[in-house]
């Protein structure tokens, strides 16, 4: 390994050491900010890695042995992963603050979870696949049962442990299918084999199907989305936060790097799939959604929906599809972080029980108008208003499913967000609702705002703002997706 | 530079005002009433100093020309896309603009004692939405005026959902805001795939990625993309104008939104559809265009009876209103797709006199329901004996509404309809009737409503010394009467109006008439 590999793989290392100082301070002095602190410390050297890499580096894609490669895209992706896990770190050291368990250990997981995502990131073969997808998943079987002596989360736990193997066995089986067919397991192989399918090629054909199937359980699509919205429930709204951002993050790099990055356009039967996938994803989420009460189950719908628009890139060629990927990702990602991160600071308090219910948020406007003030903007950026990130989000996708002509993908979308409206809306005008007496401002002490939590909160806010008024860095940013 | 102000202003006004609720509950008002009259003070300015003689709209490149605006800025914005901030005025916008901050300074004065609660939430929303408006009618990019045409929809949602009313036997002020919201943002999109089409259709002509007015007018496409396009924008412009069949929306919306969002829905944001229509939906589809025009034409005529007759049938005041407006914009759908000069201006006319009328109108709706507590019709019969000067200000309105001589509506439907009858006679006569309707719903409104023995008064309301309700206090008056003072200058003298508009309306219309003479079987020949 030459140096230059060693310096590419450097976030990695600097987030797998800080995995192992997380746990050897976990064993050596049992506290909350400390051990935290060590956690949210590494991801942060690992950051200033890739950043320091993007910037002063020609940007060169340096592979690592056969099984990773890092380059542009694996560099954005890394960004993105970083940047959101610690956002979940710190809504997880304002969350557990207040649980009476040991609470050190969820940094650990977190930790693990995200160098799974890095890996995937830069997993150039099927065996960085496999390590990564489960580095990835296990840790957050054990995150969504993290309150043990809770019935319902230790059932989103087995519930996520057991749908969670079954969806990577399949995508393995359907590996081995295709390396029976192509003879090599490296991803670009894989690729070309997926864009060359054709109806004489069974093994191939059913190989993709299995990989889709397995991809499409970690990325919640439809039909593969039952978990999401009973897992989302059960566990606590930093670990659901992590689910709907990083876990996906990471799988959908892979899944471009599989289905997107191939020399020749993707093959037609496969595309067809995709666009099934993506359309089922799209109507079935938004319709599902609107008759939540539960939040979490709003949100987990919504987000299988969301992820179905962000399909639309896949069955678009060119590099113009993946900026567009690069952006509608940056975006949700701000926003997701900024709706759980208001779920997880409101929540945190009560200890007992996540505030979930649209119940818990009605009139919330009147007790805690700033928190509130974030969380209706973050809702309206998800419903993909002007002036927010999610509007260049869906901007972007939108004009890739146009500049392509896939009519029927851009359809969907416009009648899924038509059907989203009304669900974030009915949330929106909730917070909003009158309660009985003290229509006044009643500020809740403002706490919040001094805690790492709410700082987040407020940076994603602008984050987000700035994003929807000026994207032009962002886009220029996500041009690093094509690059691979 | 004056243009970008004219968007900022309102928008730093609604955050001080938001802010400002902490020290004082009267000082939001004050700061978003200053605010408007400051814009609006500055767009009469740029009215009286500018030159309306020029105008970009329909500027052809192939035809060597330079596209010039009274006033233009441009500034980059996201050169990835192509989209820049690109802002124009020229005699229509300016019109429009001076209409909106004039409804805006009338939508704050009408909430003065009628909102109590959250007042400085609520101005940031009204100033936000009329900034946002303002932006529609200034952009010349195509992303930013989609940009504004949906950012003007958040505000618009909260001044219904939460300072609406829930009358009784609705669905509730949430229900009304979130159909609305639903209505306009979707068919925004078919816009925006409409403009992303025509952005790619440009770019691979050209190989120039560019959302900026001027490029895309001269995009080239064949019939049936122009087709498709032109239903795209169609689309949203029709359910905001609105056309019916897509009208559902708006009795919802003005029966549960507070007087002041009314005002506002009436009086401008009607009119940015048919704004959209005459600067964008016209001179990028000339040719498809003028192969709608007959069922755009027929949707005007139903929109005018069917808002007619249902205005008729209404027993609550406000949807009355609302259901007379949507007959009322039916002209302004046959005036534009007539396309003469004459219709043309009709149709410029017809928007500021319907802006003024109409928002009039729901202000008296609301001063009535301040008073009364009801908007029942029924329930309202001899107001004339309660009120001395309440009833005789809303004869005056209603007969605007009724399209009377010598007052501004007159001078738009009149207009329209002489010059729409060369373009298609049974369409305007038939259309015509709409004034006889009119005229009768308007009087069975005063009629029912002013005249008559007086109702028993509901629950909770008395009388006071003089065996009289409350009449308009000298805020109310001053309002209504620069009102009536308006209408009638519009109606006596529409020259000013029409000579400001005389550039845009006459460049449409030759866009219009090139693409209706010289191969008009050529292009329904193509007609999917």
């Amino acid at each position: 390994m030459t140096s230059v590999q060693l310096w590419a793989l450097l976030p990695l290392l600097i987030a797998t050491a800080s995995i192992v100082a997380t746990m050897l301070a976990i064993a050596v002095y049992r506290h909350h900010r400390f051990c935290a602190s060590v956690t949210v410390g590494g991801m942060n050297l690992a950051l200033i890695a890739v950043v320091y890499d993007l910037i002063t580096g020609d940007n060169l894609a340096v592979p690592v042995t056969g099984l990773m490669t890092v380059d542009a895209a694996a560099r954005f992706g890394m960004v993105l992963i970083l940047v959101t896990t610690l956002g979940v770190l710190t809504l997880c050291h304002a969350y557990f603050e207040g649980y009476k368990r040991n609470r050190e250990e969820i940094y650990l997981l977190i930790g693990l979870g995200t160098l799974g995502a890095l890996t995937l990131a830069c997993a150039t073969h099927t065996a960085t696949l496999l390590v990564g997808i489960e580095l990835l998943s296990l840790p957050m079987v054990a995150g969504v049962a993290y309150s043990m002596d809770e019935r319902r989360a230790i059932e989103g736990g087995i519930k996520y442990l057991i749908l969670s193997a079954a969806a990577s066995a399949a995508l393995f089986f359907g590996v081995a299918l295709i390396y029976a067919h192509i003879g090599s397991l490296d991803l670009s192989a894989m690729s070309q084999a997926l864009s060359a399918a054709s109806l004489d090629q069974p093994l191939v054909l059913a190989g993709a199907a299995m990989m889709i199937a397995g991809l499409g359980f970690k990325l919640s699509l439809v039909p593969f989305h039952q978990w999401t919205p009973d897992v989302y429930e059960s566990a606590p709204t930093p670990i659901t936060a992590y689910l709907a951002t990083v876990s996906k993050l990471g799988v959908f790099v892979v899944v471009l790097r599989l289905f997107h990055y191939g020399s020749s356009p993707i093959s037609p039967l496969i595309l067809t799939a995709l666009v099934g996938l993506a359309v089922a994803s799209m109507l079935v989420g938004s319709l599902l959604a609107l008759r939540q009460n539960n939040l979490k189950r709003l949100l987990a719908y919504s987000s299988i929906a969301h992820f179905g628009y962000l399909t639309i890139v896949l069955a678009v060629p060119g590099d113009e599809s993946l900026r567009a990927a690069g952006v509608y990702l940056a975006t949700y990602l701000v926003t997701s972080l900024g709706v759980f991160g208001v779920m997880a600071l409101v929540s945190s308090p009560m200890g007992e029980r996540d505030a979930e219910h649209i119940d818990d948020y009605r009139g919330l406007f009147w007790r805690r108008p700033y928190l509130t003030s974030i969380l209706t903007a973050m809702l309206l950026s998800l419903a993909g208003i002007p002036l927010t990130a999610g509007f260049i989000g869906k901007f972007a996708v939108i004009s890739a499913g146009v500049g392509a002509a896939q009519w029927l993908l851009v359809g969907s979308l416009i009648v899924s967000s038509a059907i989203s409206i009304y669900y974030y809306l009915r949330i929106v005008s909730a917070l909003f609702s009158a309660v009985a007496a003290g229509s006044e401002r009643v500020s809740e002490p403002m706490g919040w705002a001094q805690s790492f939590g709410g700082l987040m909160l407020v940076v994603a806010m602008i984050v987000m703002l700035w994003l929807g008024v000026y994207p032009q860095p962002l886009y220029l940013l996500s041009g690093q997706l094509a690059q691979h | 530079m004056i243009l970008v102000w004219l968007i900022l202003i309102p928008f730093i006004g609604g955050l001080l005002s938001w802010q400002a609720e902490r020290y004082s509950r009267g000082l939001p008002r004050w700061i978003a009433l200053l605010t408007m009259a400051g814009v609006l003070g500055t767009s009469i300015w740029l009215w009286a100093t500018g030159d309306y003689s020029i105008t970009g709209t329909g500027f052809a490149a192939a035809a060597g020309q330079t596209p010039s605006w009274t006033i233009e800025f441009q500034a980059q914005w996201i050169p990835s896309i192509g989209a820049s901030f690109h802002l124009g005025l020229d005699g229509l916008s300016l019109l429009l603009v001076v209409l909106t901050n004039l409804i805006g300074v009338l939508a704050i004065a009408c909430s003065w004692k009628e909102i109590e609660r959250n007042v400085g939430f609520f101005h940031l929303n009204l100033l936000w939405n009329l900034g946002g408006v303002v932006g529609i009618f200034l952009a010349l990019d195509m992303f930013l005026f989609f940009f504004f045409w949906e950012m003007m929809l958040v505000p618009m949602f909260f001044l219904i959902a939460l300072w609406g009313h829930n009358i009784p036997g609705g669905k509730g002020r949430v229900y009304a805001a979130i159909k609305f919201f639903i209505y306009t943002q979707a068919s925004g999109f078919l816009m925006l795939v409409s403009i992303l089409a025509m952005v790619f259709l440009h770019q691979q002509a050209t190989g120039k990625l560019s959302f900026d007015y001027h490029d895309l007018l001269n995009t080239p496409m064949g019939a049936q993309v122009e087709w498709w396009l032109m239903l795209g924008f169609f689309g949203a412009f029709a359910v905001k104008m609105p056309v019916v069949p897509f009208h559902t929306w708006l009795p919802d919306a003005h029966g549960q939104a507070p007087t002041a969002g009314s005002v506002d829905l009436a009086g401008i944001l009607l009119k940015t559809a048919a704004y959209g229509l005459l600067r964008f939906g016209i001179p990028f589809f000339p040719h498809a265009s003028a192969a709608f025009a007959p069922v755009a034409m027929w949707l005007g005529v139903v929109g005018i009876i069917y808002g007619a007759v249902v205005a008729f049938s209404q027993t609550d005041i406000k949807r009355f209103v609302a259901y007379t407006s949507i007959s009322h914009m039916g002209f302004i759908v046959i005036g534009i797709y007539a396309g003469t000069e004459q219709a043309l201006q009709g149709v410029v006319v017809q928007m500021i006199a319907h802006g003024l009328s109409a928002g009039a109108l729901f202000i008296l709706c609301g001063e009535i329901y301040e008073r009364l507590h009801t908007r029942d019709i029924s329930k309202m019969g001899g107001l004339w004996s309660r009120f001395p000067n309440l009833p005789p200000i809303m004869l005056f309105f209603s007969a605007a509404s009724l399209g009377l001589p010598g007052l501004g509506n007159f001078v738009g439907e009149f207009l329209i309809l002489v010059g729409s009858f060369d373009a298609a006679p049974v369409v305007t006569i038939i259309a015509a009737s709409g004034l006889i309707l009119a005229a009768v719903y308007s009087l069975y409104l005063v009629q029912r409503a002013l005249h008559g023995a007086p109702q028993p008064l509901p629950e909770g309301v008395q009388l006071n010394k003089q065996g009289l309700l409350k009449d308009l206090s000298k805020r109310e008056l001053v309002m209504m009467l620069s009102l009536m003072a308006l209408l009638m200058g519009l109606g006596l003298y529409p020259q000013i109006v029409m000579d400001t508009a005389k550039a845009p309306v006459q460049a449409v219309q030759t866009i219009y008439k090139a693409a209706t003479t010289p191969s008009v079987v050529a292009v329904t020949g193509a007609n999917p």
